[in-house]
């Protein structure tokens, strides 16, 4: 199968996530969808990979992984504080920093 | 590509005998210095888990300062041994550059990086809870505000020296950031330096849920600008077959030999290295806070606990800065006349954007955070330069410009009332009848912020401005000129309040600080005056420093 496919589907997956962080409220969804747009990353990356015959982008995927996963550590736990003093993951609802 | 035998052939050699992996070689006396900063961080984790609770202020303390300061040392070692100049090589098989650059870039963050650890320490502003000394961090980070839990840590006297080695391990993050010399590294060493930042956003002792807010704001922005520079990687990657600078400048520049004809398809593609690179400066961008990804840093620096605002708007924008010129320096200068209109356009709205929505601001730290963003548009212009000229200027400049931010915002965190620090301009409104001296002190740093001569600002701002004239920028220099102007005006209205008006009966009281925030201030204020005055030295020793090595 030509490999350009992979990477219209990777460009498919980060609009996807990209929007997704523009349009949901929820902190965590919208975390989910940073996600979803690292792994869009990842998939371009092993494309290209493919398609150039060396395994750095292989390589770069798995350090995307590894930083993703250093990320949902630090990112879920300032979600859960941040729920449990508002009882509310809305990012909508945390407001008071307005002008 | 459409046809299979295009696939390249290495997917099916698996009967060849597998060669041997030659182990990668390592400089480490030219890393260490990111080395023992990192290396003092994980001992800190160590102090945190088996020291007593008591014990750890100032075990992590000591470790912290003695880290930082070994680290410059490094430094200067390494810069007196003429790694920044005829000895500049690439370290660690391609992976961090030790030239000029990048060793003044990483003095400079550890010199503010030290001064900022000594302003995380302090412990006299906030009166004593239950006996004990407090620092502007909160008891314990996951309790809730306001909750029994943490009521009780409070009681127990709990503090949160966990915030030295997050410190650590974002410092050691920004010493990789500009020396960084493949895309790979650039955005791990992003992330090691953002990561400990969102914690300690959300760490401040009083008004909680600001802090908290404030993280979750930076956190989810942070991630989603990383996801865009990861994203423009990958297209360079696919661009170039490589992720090393050097290899994708030669690409750019049309020098490579030629390679496979699998490669011929992707490689060369303009469309990639466009978007790619678009997506690359984005991320750097949002790190330094130019319009149009500016949107996070007021609310952060408003709601991050001062000392960490502090540490953060100095520190970081070194760290990004420094990138943002390897990038456009060594991997895209064949692009220039593609990236410069571009920049052009970001430096003009940062600037005018940071200077005029400042004059609205009515509370101390937002206003900073928009002039931190003006002064982002200020050093853009040097970078479009694009001349050894313009490089060390924007060195100069962030060098003086960090050491005025850290200490306008240590001197925040002294004007206090009874919730805390009092952030509110009309409660800084007669300070200096009521406490001349810290009020001098903040006008100082005002008049540096606005580039008044005889302070540092104004000989940054010069050699930023001269740079871009000679570089052709003559527009954005009226530009930069005519928004030094506005942003002057708010500078000067904040000092006009301090002196010029009656004090409230129920103002803010200043607190009288140890000798870590004192040190911390003086500091700032002298490298202000000495900027100013004899800048000379400095801008030959950033003069000295601005050649990359590729």
């Amino acid at each position: 199968m030509n490999p350009v496919n992979y990477l219209y589907l990777a460009a498919l997956l980060f609009t996807i996530g990209a929007a997704g962080v523009l349009i949901r409220r929820n902190a965590i969804v919208v975390f989910m969808c940073v996600e979803l747009m690292l792994n869009a990353c990842n998939l371009a990356f092993v494309t290209f990979s493919r398609m150039h015959g060396n395994l750095d982008g292989q390589i770069i995927a798995f350090f995307t992984m590894v930083v993703a996963a250093a990320e949902v550590v630090v990112g879920l736990a300032i979600i859960m504080t941040i729920f449990r003093s508002r009882h509310s993951a809305s990012v909508d609802d945390a407001s008071l920093l307005k002008l | 590509m459409s046809h299979a035998a295009s696939v390249h052939s290495l997917w099916t050699l698996a009967a060849d005998p597998p060669r041997e992996i030659p182990a990668p070689h390592i400089e480490y006396a030219q890393l260490a210095p990111t080395l023992i900063v990192l290396g003092g961080a994980v001992l800190g984790i160590l102090v945190e888990a088996f020291l007593p609770r008591r014990a750890r202020y100032h075990a992590q303390l000591l470790l912290s300062v003695v880290g930082l300061a070994a680290a410059f040392a490094a430094v200067v070692a390494l810069a007196a041994g003429g790694h920044a100049g005829e000895k500049a090589r690439i370290a660690a098989m391609g992976a961090v550059a030790v030239d000029g650059p990048a060793l003044f870039l990483q003095g400079t963050i550890l010199l503010v990086s030290l001064i900022a650890v000594f302003t995380f320490a302090e412990r006299r502003l906030d009166p004593a809870a239950h006996g004990n000394r407090v620092d502007s961090f909160a008891a314990q980070g996951s309790a809730v505000p306001g909750g029994e839990a943490e009521q009780a840590a409070v009681k127990a006297g709990f503090t949160t020296t966990e915030v030295f080695p997050l410190a650590l391990f974002a410092v050691g993050g920004m010493l990789v950031f500009p020396a960084a010399n493949d895309l790979l590294t650039l955005f791990v060493a992003l992330e090691v330096f953002s990561l400990p930042l969102y914690v300690l956003c959300a760490l401040a002792r009083r008004q909680r849920l600001l802090s908290q807010e404030s993280a979750v704001k930076y956190f989810l922005l942070g991630a989603f600008s990383s996801a865009f520079l990861l994203f423009g990687v990958a297209l360079l990657y696919g661009y170039a077959g490589t992720v090393t600078y050097s290899g994708i400048a030669e690409v750019v520049s049309g020098t490579t030999r030629t390679v496979d004809p699998a490669l011929a398809s992707t490689m060369g593609n303009d469309a990639l290295l466009l978007i790619g690179g678009a997506l690359v400066l984005m991320g750097l961008l949002f790190k330094v806070g130019a319009v149009p990804f500016h949107m996070w840093t007021p609310d952060v620096y408003q709601g991050a606990p001062t000392p960490v605002t502090g540490f953060m708007a100095a520190a970081t924008k070194i760290a990004g800065f420094g990138a943002l010129l390897r990038l456009l320096y060594v991997v895209l200068p064949g692009m220039r006349w593609d990236w410069r209109p571009v920049m052009w356009g970001v430096a003009i709205v940062t600037m005018l954007l940071g200077a005029i929505v400042a004059v609205t601001q009515t509370d101390v730290k937002r206003l900073l955070a928009y002039s931190s963003i003006a002064h982002a548009g200020f050093i853009l212009a040097g970078v479009i330069a694009a001349s050894p000229d313009g490089v060390s200027s924007v060195l100069f400049y962030l060098a003086a410009y960090s050491f005025v931010t850290l200490g306008a915002f240590s001197v925040v965190t002294l004007v206090r009332d009874a919730g805390g620090e009092a952030t509110h301009l009309s409660k800084w409104a007669g300070l200096g009848r009521r406490s001349p001296l810290v009020a001098a002190v903040f006008a100082v740093f005002l008049l540096a912020f606005a580039g008044i001569p005889l302070t540092s600002g104004f000989a940054g701002k010069f050699a930023v401005f001269k740079a871009a004239a000679q570089g052709g920028a003559g527009t954005l220099v009226i530009v930069g000129v005519l928004s030094s102007a506005i942003a002057a005006f708010f500078y000067i209205r904040v000092i006009v309040l301090m002196f010029f008006s009656e004090p409230k009966a129920d103002g803010p009281t200043v607190a009288v600080p140890s000798a870590l925030t004192s040190t911390a201030i003086a500091v700032g204020v002298a490298v202000t005056v000495v900027l100013g005055v004899a800048p000379q030295y400095f801008l030959d020793l950033a003069g000295q420093a601005g050649t990359f090595v590729r």
